[in-house]
């Protein structure tokens, strides 16, 4: 069937307009960053303003802005690599020897994302606690790797089936072992989809806040925590938090942009074909 | 080398049996050809054979020395599967020569190796395509190559036609012929196509349920069907199978009353009352000027080379009669039919073939 040019016209306004609604406080928010603290909190709100970096150069000097930046790195790309090399083999595992039990497995695994993190956040302090993990990257990296790791084995695990399993059945005729089928078959077949649950997984991991803002304090604290150390007793600057928080998002904008194409494919799960 | 005995061999999903218990030799250089309905349990077994189903009860010998727990690839067993399995990220003598790379075969003889597997298949000219870039029939024959590269004792086919065209599967099943002949190798081939049983194999196993039917060369099974399943399986035009009444035995020969009310004289000594079934080829059936079996044209093909009737007895299923495609058949019209020779099969209640002389 083909749209009408009312209907094509609908669609326009509706996509524009939740695309805009969605851009709106992001938009703001960078706005704000170029505002002075007088003008941030002007009412009514103003459009057009006299442009300042000062904001900017605030955060980057009296904040550490660049260790923040390290530790968020650090965290994404260190939970992330650990979460395939541990998903990796159980979702080929699920996906090529199904039991009875894999689905349930599966279910399971997804179950423990439906529950609120605040309910776990005593007994995983108290662990990070007794076990000096307190305010460590690697604390974080573990935390942030297991809160993660559902949704990883639950996408390798789709891009997995996409694979035939006559493919795998006929390296296993050809003499591969389980590592070599990884290795040689799975890895470049699967290629594409490891790649785009790597990046979902960086910026969850990224974006994540819960956990940084009650694990860490200083040594180990992710952009996230450093965003928050704007709102201060002292007082809200809203400005300097619309900096911080322009900058914090800034890389992941950029490398979600970058890598848009994989993205989408690995968020339709392998619907469309 | 490859002689394979399947001993009561057993496969149960829980408590689902799927194949159940199998005897089976099959002999050095032998083409055997499983053929049933789909879920007859033949792709099972054949992937038992490979290794990739374990083996639920029973014994698997290849060369005499039990395989049960033994790894595919240790089997020296090679498959070709019916979605053609080819690596996708792997150019054409890459996908050949892979089995050989695991194996840590030295390049040289593999390049040699892949490339009279190549010729042998006309695959020269596409050893650097990816299997994207081929089409249907190149395909297949790549994974044909891909199993001939490893010189395996034995070949398993499942199914490997059923995604060409008509054209290109009558072409590959001649190649898979000519293959057989130039290779002496052993091969077990499973289909769902009694055709394609009838012209590869050395000797057919029919399936049904779980369990072998009956094991025959092509022309056993359809000359000497053991029973109707078999009856009905082989043979394209389906066997007409008419139900009967043995009505009265005189010395070596009996007389049946069939469905709709004819009559039909069997050289067979049957018990009166007895209830049997009547079978007839199509192809036995001639026309006649009069008597014999009567009935009312209600469809007919022609297919140029010769021409399908189907006329109503009287009885559940119409008269199936292949006939010469100059035979003066009209729509509508009352036809007699009478048998050429002594070709009828016969069949008790249970199914089972009753001899009869001649056959």
């Amino acid at each position: 069937m083909k749209a009408s040019p009312l209907q094509k016209l609908i669609v326009f306004v509706l996509g524009w307009g939740a695309a805009l609604l969605m851009f709106f406080p992001v938009a703001w928010m960078v706005l704000t960053g170029f505002k002075s603290e007088i003008d941030a909190v002007h009412s009514p709100p103003l459009l057009i303003f006299h442009p300042i970096l000062s904001n900017f150069t605030h955060v980057i000097h009296e904040g550490d802005y660049l260790g923040a930046l390290g530790n968020s790195v650090g965290i994404a790309l260190g939970a992330t690599v650990l979460g395939l090399l541990i998903a990796m083999p159980g979702a080929y595992a699920m996906a090529f020897f199904p039991n009875r039990w894999t689905k349930d497995l599966l279910l399971w695994m997804l179950s423990t994302k439906m529950m609120p993190a605040v309910g776990v956040l005593m007994p995983i302090y108290l662990i990070c606690q007794k076990s000096g993990l307190l305010d460590t990257l690697t604390g974080l990296v573990l935390v942030m790797m297991l809160s993660n790791l559902p949704i990883i084995v639950w996408m390798l695990y789709t891009f997995f089936k996409e694979i035939p399993g006559d493919i795998i059945e006929a390296s296993r005729m050809d003499g591969a072992g389980p590592l070599a089928q990884l290795r040689i078959v799975l890895l470049p077949l699967a290629g594409p989809g490891i790649a785009s649950t790597a990046l979902l997984s960086i910026i969850l991991t990224w974006n994540e806040a819960f956990w940084s803002l009650n694990l860490t304090s200083s040594n180990a604290a992710p952009l996230t925590a450093f965003i928050a150390t704007f709102s201060a007793p002292e007082g809200l600057f809203w400005a300097k938090l619309s900096a911080a928080s322009t900058l914090a998002v800034a890389p992941i904008l950029i490398f979600g942009w970058l890598t848009q194409r994989q993205l989408v494919r690995g968020l339709t799960f392998g619907a469309v074909k | 080398m490859c002689t394979l005995e399947l001993k009561n061999l057993r496969k149960a999903y829980g408590n689902v049996e799927v194949i159940k218990g199998v005897d089976l030799t099959i002999n050095d250089r032998e083409f055997v050809v499983f053929v049933g309905p789909s879920g007859c349990g033949k792709s099972t077994l054949l992937r038992m054979i490979a290794g990739l189903e374990e083996i639920s009860g029973g014994e698997l010998l290849i060369d005499g020395v039990r395989v049960n727990q033994v790894p595919p690839d240790k089997r020296g067993l090679a498959m070709v599967f019916q979605s053609y399995a080819l690596y996708p990220h792997m150019n054409v003598a890459d996908n050949m020569a892979f089995a050989l790379r695991l194996a840590g075969v030295p390049k040289a003889e593999r390049d040699a190796r892949v490339a009279v597997a190549a010729k042998t298949l006309q695959l020269d000219a596409l050893l650097d395509r990816k299997p994207a870039n081929l089409s249907g029939g190149q395909r297949q024959r790549v994974a044909i190559g891909r199993a001939i590269v490893r010189q395996p004792k034995a070949f398993l086919f499942d199914e490997p036609l059923s995604n060409l065209d008509a054209a290109l599967r009558v072409q590959t099943r001649i190649e898979i012929a000519k293959l057989h002949n130039d290779l002496k190798s052993t091969m077990i081939y499973v289909t769902h196509d009694q055709i394609e049983a009838m012209t590869l194999a050395d000797r057919i196993v029919v399936f049904n349920a779980g369990r072998i039917e009956q094991v025959g060369t092509p022309l056993e099974l359809y000359h000497n069907p053991a029973n109707l399943f078999v009856a009905g399986f082989i043979g394209s035009p389906k066997m007409n199978l008419i139900g009967a009444e043995v009505v009265q035995t005189d010395g070596s020969a009996s007389m049946l009353k069939l469905e709709g009310g004819s009559g039909f004289a069997v050289p067979a000594r049957l018990a009166p009352g007895a209830k049997v079934t009547l079978g007839l080829r199509p192809e036995h059936i001639e026309l006649a000027p009069e008597g014999g079996l009567a009935g009312k044209v209600e469809v007919v093909e022609h297919l140029g080379n010769e021409t399908i009737a189907y006329a109503d007895i009287g009885a559940a299923q119409p008269l199936t009669v292949k006939l010469s495609s100059d035979a003066p058949v009209r729509l509508g019209e009352t036809l007699h039919f009478a048998l050429r020779g002594h070709a009828a099969s016969l069949f008790d209640e249970q199914g089972q073939a009753i001899a009869l002389p001649g056959t």
